[in-house]
């Protein structure tokens, strides 16, 4: 019986988990390390233990800390949400050592999985396709390109693609050194590098019992530098035969390690639709919502229960429409990805009808890290939020989702909102042509451009330097019912300054009379 | 509450033809105030540029909140005159850092900013609206000092300046100096006497004595910089008590000192309001060109007053003049507006009884004038029409709660004294662009001048010079007309603004504000020692 749950993380994730968690009756601890003091996930939860530092060794990675906090917190149970310790076994380990109920899988399917070597050669003994793994001292010109990844890593994080192999030194050090940092844990493979691609995965979920299921592929093939950014299900590339031979694929690998929980299996495919194992997340995605959208589950009220020990059904619910996930970034695309940050001044989504959870019927739904005032530092990850589109089809769900984000007010930093809006809205995409290689093809120079044309940034300026106006008309002490600005004689012009992304704008407004 | 019934249409033909003249006589007003807003004229104005140096307004404009409102007093002052329009000087009530305060800011391109006559009569009553409304002031200074060739008329009295200074400082209101330029001689005393100075390092020169005068006197061989520099100020003298180090930080430093002023206001604080109900545009079409004709001022008091919110008071007494209670902005006032012209007994008394009144409850009291003045004849002679004008007069003379003046029309003989004008010192007057104020109308007092003239000739039996009594009255009459006119009288600094009509709720909220950093107290009020009960007449 799990009475109150440690999120060992932060954000939307932790957020998230204590959503289920209060609707399960369930009580909520958040830790949150110094650069997280004023983030919601903190204020949400019942009870909230603070890491002191804001590195994420000091902090979101430190297992001791973690389970100290638990303890002190009255916490019978972890979540690790993804990220952070989520995929590392021995903080799975402790967890139950410390008498804790740990929401994942077994320690030892987690370290199967962990090492991504040894997961790609226990699929193939599963009679799964992988890639070949090539030994990152033995890369011959025939094996380029090859993209150098984090055996320990996920979230991209550790990856870098080589294209010669003089590059193939610096990029394992960094890799190595990205890797270490990330996951503690700094052993990098290469593999062949699949240029124009298709990332598929697929949910699986398993109980102690025995029963596995496939609840369906999400396609996640729109990347910037291998961090997911578009997320759909199911994937417009994906027939029921191919389908079927991925959900089995899956099923097998999580039977291979006795998985018990949430997992996901990536693969990697081909237009043609051959494809191959890539790994297993051991853990929730961070696309999980969309899966949920279309199945209608909630899968960490399954996590919870399958820790408790409970059985799931014989067989997953059908799939009803599409579902597409967007991954809100303070990240500036037209200035190479750089994250933005600052204070988040203003959050609003129009027509969100479900945060966290299902809408009750097909709608919006945001899973946010941030709200009004949250300050959104270079510590983490820049991601802001998670909006869903869930609609009967695809393209209802990517016009929807496409007209939510367009309204949205974010305000405070750039984001990457403006790329989101374009790509749901190019016929590429709504062709389905969705390829790792989409944003190369279609240019950044036209799908990172502004939303707003000159009129409206001109329009923007003018209702900002007014609305300025007002709010000090409304907040003057003494005054404050005259007129804005009002003269009986004629005066110089008043002029204010407007700053938009990086760039200054400023305009005189001409004073009354 | 009570909303007044506005008669006026804005459709009529005599609206439209009051709106025309009222324009016209706005489109005359503005190309007056262009006169002072062009101060020295281009070439000085791009000298004083090119010195890297703000213009007076600019300077002003900086100083303010962003957004707040700022009322120019006496904008047209040296009007007529054989000086620039303005003075050389802005003079208004602006607000810095939310405290209501007098600017005073000298306009080096008009002739260095040296102070002239009306330089002199203009400042002293931005001083003293500081004083009895008390409100800080901050100077901004730039002048060369005295006009020389005038300096007979500004010697002497100019010692006032000073005085005034510090006697504000010992009142307890805070004055602010920020020395842009020169303000040497005498103008060093203006940051002498000021509470808070500060100097604007390679710009400021503060001395008794230039470099000529100090070797024509004693000598000694000095510069600029070691007789009146900023930087000796704040490092030797002590006279400042901060060097900026350009005008824009002179202007932040006069902000942060107004801030920690630690300001309170004493009058009460307004309540919230209501605009009115009735377009404030369409006080341009009520007065007319033609002063004769009359007009109901309820029309302007319905387009005026917080949510066209009237209260008479004795409606049926005493009809030609309308005693009403109302908010201004959410500032309780007691209204007198003339609604025929002439003052009986009636209006007389009731206007007495009025201010009473009005001094019992602590209301500050507008007087919206358009009178040709008290009712002669024997009949009203006979009925005492001297003792119920002095009643008028007294009270008016003796109340002790603010007073506003707006002259709407005529303001005549000495129905100008009983509404309250300048010599009764309101706290502020103003007047619309069509407005008119003598002894009485110019028509008038050449038909007395010719009557009295052919009376003379009759009793001297020498025959009347026809022709010469209609060249006469001619010329007396576009004599008056001319002198009565707003500009003129603003020229004189006889009133603190010619306003446009439509801004008149808004100068009337601005001032009750102003004057309510000072106590709002009417005779004996709270005291009980008024002496007196509320007369009943």
């Amino acid at each position: 019986m799990i009475t109150r749950v440690l999120v060992a993380n932060r954000g939307e994730i932790a957020r998230r988990v204590f959503r289920t968690c209060r609707d399960l009756g369930i009580g909520t601890v958040a830790v949150y390390s110094d650069a997280d003091a004023d983030s919601p996930h903190r204020a949400e939860a019942d009870r909230a233990v603070r890491l002191p530092g804001s590195a994420p060794a000091d902090t979101y990675l430190r297992a001791d800390l973690l389970i100290a906090a638990a303890r002190a917190a009255g916490a019978d149970a972890v979540h690790p949400g993804y990220g952070f310790l989520s995929e590392n076994a021995e903080f799975a380990q402790a967890v139950l050592d410390a008498g804790l109920t740990w929401i994942g899988p077994p320690p030892a399917a987690i370290a199967a999985m962990g090492s991504k070597v040894a997961a790609k050669k226990l699929m193939a003994d599963a009679g799964v396709p992988v890639l070949p793994e090539l030994d990152p001292g033995a890369v011959a010109d025939s094996d380029l390109p090859v993209l150098v990844k984090a055996s320990a890593g996920g979230g991209g994080r550790g990856m870098r693609v080589v294209r010669t192999l003089a590059e193939l030194p610096a990029a394992l050090d960094a890799a190595r050194a990205e890797a270490a940092s990330a996951f503690g844990d700094p052993t990098v493979f290469c593999e062949p590098y699949i240029e124009v691609g298709r990332h598929l995965e697929v949910q699986v979920l398993a109980d102690a019992h025995g029963t596995v299921w496939s609840l369906g592929e999400r396609e996640c093939s729109l990347q910037r530098r291998h961090q997911k950014i578009v997320e759909e299900t199911p994937s417009p590339m994906v027939d029921d035969r191919l389908r079927g031979e991925l959900s089995a694929a899956a099923v097998a690998a999580a039977k291979a390690i006795d998985y018990v929980g949430a997992g996901t299996v990536e693969f990697l495919a081909r237009n043609d639709g051959s494809f191959w194992f890539l790994e297993t997340n051991t853990r929730l995605q961070v696309e999980h919502p969309v899966t949920e959208c279309v199945t209608g589950l909630d899968l960490v009220a399954a996590q919870l229960r399958i820790a408790a020990g409970e059985r799931l059904p014989a067989a997953p619910p059908e799939p009803r429409g599409a579902a597409i996930e967007v991954r809100l970034y303070a990240e500036d695309p037209a200035r190479d990805w750089r994250p933005t940050g600052g204070t988040v001044r203003r959050f609003a989504v129009p027509g969100v009808t479900a945060e966290f959870d299902v809408p009750p019927r097909p709608g919006i739904r945001l899973d946010a890290g941030v709200a009004d005032g949250t300050p959104v530092g270079m510590a983490y990850d820049p991601m802001l939020a998670k909006v869903i589109g869930w609609a009967p089809t695809r393209e209802e769900a990517a016009a929807r989702l496409a007209a939510a984000l367009a309204g949205a007010r974010v305000h405070g930093m750039t984001t990457n909102r403006d790329l989101l809006v374009r790509t749901l809205r190019h016929p590429e995409f709504l062709a389905g042509r969705t390829d790792t290689a989409f944003f190369d093809r279609i240019g950044l120079g036209q799908l990172a451009s502004p939303l707003a044309g000159p009129d409206e940034v001109r329009l923007a300026a003018l209702a900002a330097a007014l609305a300025g106006a007002a709010t000090r008309r409304r907040d003057a002490r003494v005054l404050g019912g005259l007129p804005s600005g009002w003269r009986n004689v004629p005066s110089p012009a008043a002029a204010g300054g407007v700053r938009r992304g990086g760039a200054d704008r400023r305009g005189g407004l001409p004073v009354h009379p | 509450m009570t909303v007044v019934r506005s008669v006026l249409d804005p459709t009529s033909a005599e609206f439209a033809a009051n709106r025309e003249a009222v324009l016209a006589a706005l489109t005359e007003l503005d190309a007056e105030h262009a006169k002072a807003l062009a101060g020295g004229g281009a070439k000085a104005v791009a000298r004083h540029r090119s010195r890297g140096k703000l213009l007076p307004r600019e300077r002003i404009e900086l100083l303010l909140d962003p957004d707040s409102p700022f009322l120019e007093l006496s904008p047209l002052a040296a009007w007529g005159t054989e000086f620039a329009v303005g003075a050389s000087v802005v003079t208004g009530i602006g607000v810095v850092e939310d405290v209501e305060s007098v600017v005073i800011a000298n306009d080096p391109t008009v002739r260095g900013g040296a102070s002239n006559p009306w330089t002199l009569k203009k400042s002293l009553r931005a001083l003293q609206i500081a004083r009895e409304n008390r409100l800080p002031v901050i100077q901004l200074v730039e002048s060369g000092g005295a006009d020389l060739p005038t300096q007979k008329e500004i010697f002497i009295p100019g010692g006032q300046l000073f005085r005034d200074l510090t006697r504000l400082s010992a009142a307890g209101i805070p004055t602010i100096a920020l020395v842009f330029g020169n303000s040497t001689a005498g103008g060093a005393y203006v940051p002498g006497m000021s509470d808070h100075v500060v100097l604007v390092d390679g710009g400021a020169k503060v001395f008794l004595g230039g470099p000529p005068l100090v070797r024509m006197a004693t000598g000694e061989i000095a510069d600029e910089e070691e007789l009146g520099g900023a930087a000796m100020h704040g490092r030797v003298s002590g006279l400042a008590d901060h060097v900026a180090s350009d005008e824009q930080d002179a202007i932040r430093i006069g902000r942060r000192i107004v801030a920690r002023l630690n300001w309170r206001k004493r009058g009460p604080a307004p309540l919230p309001s209501l605009p009115p109900r009735y377009p404030e545009e369409d006080l341009v079409g009520i007065v007319g060109p033609d002063l004769s004709r009359p007009f109901d001022p309820r029309d302007v008091l319905a387009r005026v007053v917080d949510d066209s919110d009237v209260d008479e008071v004795k409606p049926r007494y005493g009809p030609s003049l309308v005693t009403a209670w109302a908010r201004i902005h959410g500032h309780p006032v007691g209204i007198l507006a003339n609604a025929q012209g002439v003052l009986f007994s009636q209006e007389a008394q009731k206007a007495a009884q009025f201010i009473q009144l009005a001094n019992q409850t602590d209301t500050p009291l507008v007087f919206l004038h358009n009178t040709t003045g008290y009712m002669v004849g024997r009949e009203y002679e006979q009925g005492g029409i001297i003792k119920h004008g002095a009643m008028m007069i007294n009270a008016v003379a003796n109340s002790r709660v603010p007073h506003l003046s707006v002259l709407l029309g005529a303001s005549y003989g000495a129905g100008h004294y009983g509404m309250c004008g300048r010599a009764y010192d309101p706290r502020f007057l103003f007047a619309w662009p069509t407005a008119k104020s003598a002894v009485m109308g110019p028509a008038q007092l050449a038909g007395v001048l010719s009557i009295v003239s052919r009376a003379a000739a009759e009793a001297r039996g020498t025959p009347f010079d026809e022709e010469g009594d209609t060249a006469m009255r001619a010329a007396v009459e576009a004599q008056i007309e001319a002198e009565s006119l707003p500009a003129f009288l603003s020229g004189r600094v006889y009133d603190d603004g010619v306003i446009d009509p439509r801004d008149t709720r808004t100068v009337l909220g601005l001032c009750l504000s102003a004057i309510a950093n000072g106590p709002i107290e009417g005779v004996g009020s709270g005291r009980g020692d008024a002496g007196f009960g509320v007369f009943r007449m």
